[in-house]
């Protein structure tokens, strides 16, 4: 059980915020509830590359070889990750911006009232 | 759709989903195993090429065009940002009166600007050799410039922060890995790769050949894209604001 654990918490995670996009009210929630699924993400990544007992691949300060290294390659894959999703939400803020300005609410289920 | 009914659906997906995925995860191999095929040869790869960071080394040499559609969705998120967030027609540009400033914040706000901006500069530098990287390290000098809008008002940021100045920035820097990129390709041999330069000592600034030029166009890059779409944020939120007598557009 110890050895699937962590890939559960991120399940957990990307459910919780799946959970709050659903029945989110505010759609600056929404973006938040977003990002807590892209979080589920990150800890899935991390959780892969993994190995027990091992450092960062950063050879500034480490003897090359001298110790086991966790996986370098899915620890870019979350940076890259981290940014794409930073970007999402920064243009989907500006788009609920505009929905605000236009239709005085960011309540998703009023804006379907209010336009079909 | 009502509410009860759309809290049903979810809980009957959520449901299916988490079994699937429960599922998949005991078939993942165990956490902290010793098998990491891909990592081990990407360290290998990092070494060979002289990155003490293997981080950057994937980012920047083995995986660098994969990077470069990343800093593609990070301009055409702030392009869209941009346009999204322009003035309009109906809204006009008030003059933010300098609000008062706690002594304390003022204080410590200037005290940490250089010194995080200094921060945000080195990480970028080091990229190839310590943790960090374009990305991080632009993101902490962006943010360091707004220490002043904390510290001291919104005309002092705009001062030190002409926009059109870092627009230019973030599309020089795109551009910058993208004509490193094809430099590759004009020395004879492909697109982005790693053999323009001298792979150099192990462990200093000048190592890993292109890894720390594609490093430093991404800092400036991320650097500048930060920059503008906060600046497009706080116009909206400080100086932008809606004609009282306007005529009302209810769209189209």
């Amino acid at each position: 059980m110890m050895s699937v654990l962590p890939y559960l918490v991120a399940v957990w995670i990307f459910l919780a915020g799946c959970y709050g996009l659903a029945t989110s009210r505010n759609l600056i929630h929404a973006v938040g509830c977003l990002a807590v699924c892209q979080a589920a993400t990150y800890v899935l990544l991390i959780a892969v590359g993994y190995r027990d007992g091992a450092t960062a691949p950063v050879h500034s300060d480490i003897e090359p070889g001298s110790r086991p290294l966790v996986d370098p390659v899915v620890q870019a894959l979350a940076l890259t990750d981290v940014v794409v999703g930073a970007t999402v939400t920064a243009l989907l803020l500006a788009l609920i911006l505009q929905i605000s300005k236009r239709h005085g609410t960011v309540d998703p289920d009023e804006l379907s009232e209010l336009r079909g | 759709m009502s509410r009860r009914v759309r809290l049903w659906l979810l809980a009957l997906g959520g449901a299916g989903l988490a079994a699937l995925l429960f599922a998949a995860c005991l078939e993942l191999p165990g956490f902290g195993g010793d098998r990491h095929p891909y990592g081990e040869r990407a360290v290998r790869e990092s070494l060979a090429r002289r990155t003490a960071n293997a981080v950057s080394s994937v980012n920047f040499d083995q995986r660098a065009f994969d990077t470069m559609g990343e800093m593609t969705i990070l301009f055409a998120a702030v392009l869209g940002t941009v346009v999204l967030l322009r003035q309009t027609r109906d809204e006009h540009r008030a003059q933010p009166a300098p609000a008062h400033v706690a002594p304390p914040v003022r204080r410590y706000a200037l005290i940490t600007l250089p010194v995080a901006l200094l921060v945000g500069l080195y990480v970028v530098a080091h990229g190839q050799l310590s943790p960090g990287g374009g990305f991080q390290g632009g993101v902490v000098a962006a943010t360091a410039l707004h220490l002043l809008y904390l510290g001291a008002d919104y005309r002092a940021l705009e001062r030190v922060r002409p926009v059109g100045l870092y627009e230019v920035g973030d599309a020089l820097g795109t551009s910058a890995y993208l004509v490193l990129g094809i430099a590759g390709v004009l020395a004879g041999t492909a697109f982005l790769a790693n053999t323009l330069l001298p792979y150099g000592t192990f462990n200093t600034l000048s190592s890993g050949g292109t890894v720390p030029l594609l490093n430093a166009a991404v800092g400036m890059e991320v650097a500048c894209a930060a920059v503008v779409l906060l600046a497009r944020f706080l116009d909206q939120a400080v100086e932008i604001e809606e004609n009282a007598v306007g005529t009302e557009e209810s769209g189209e």
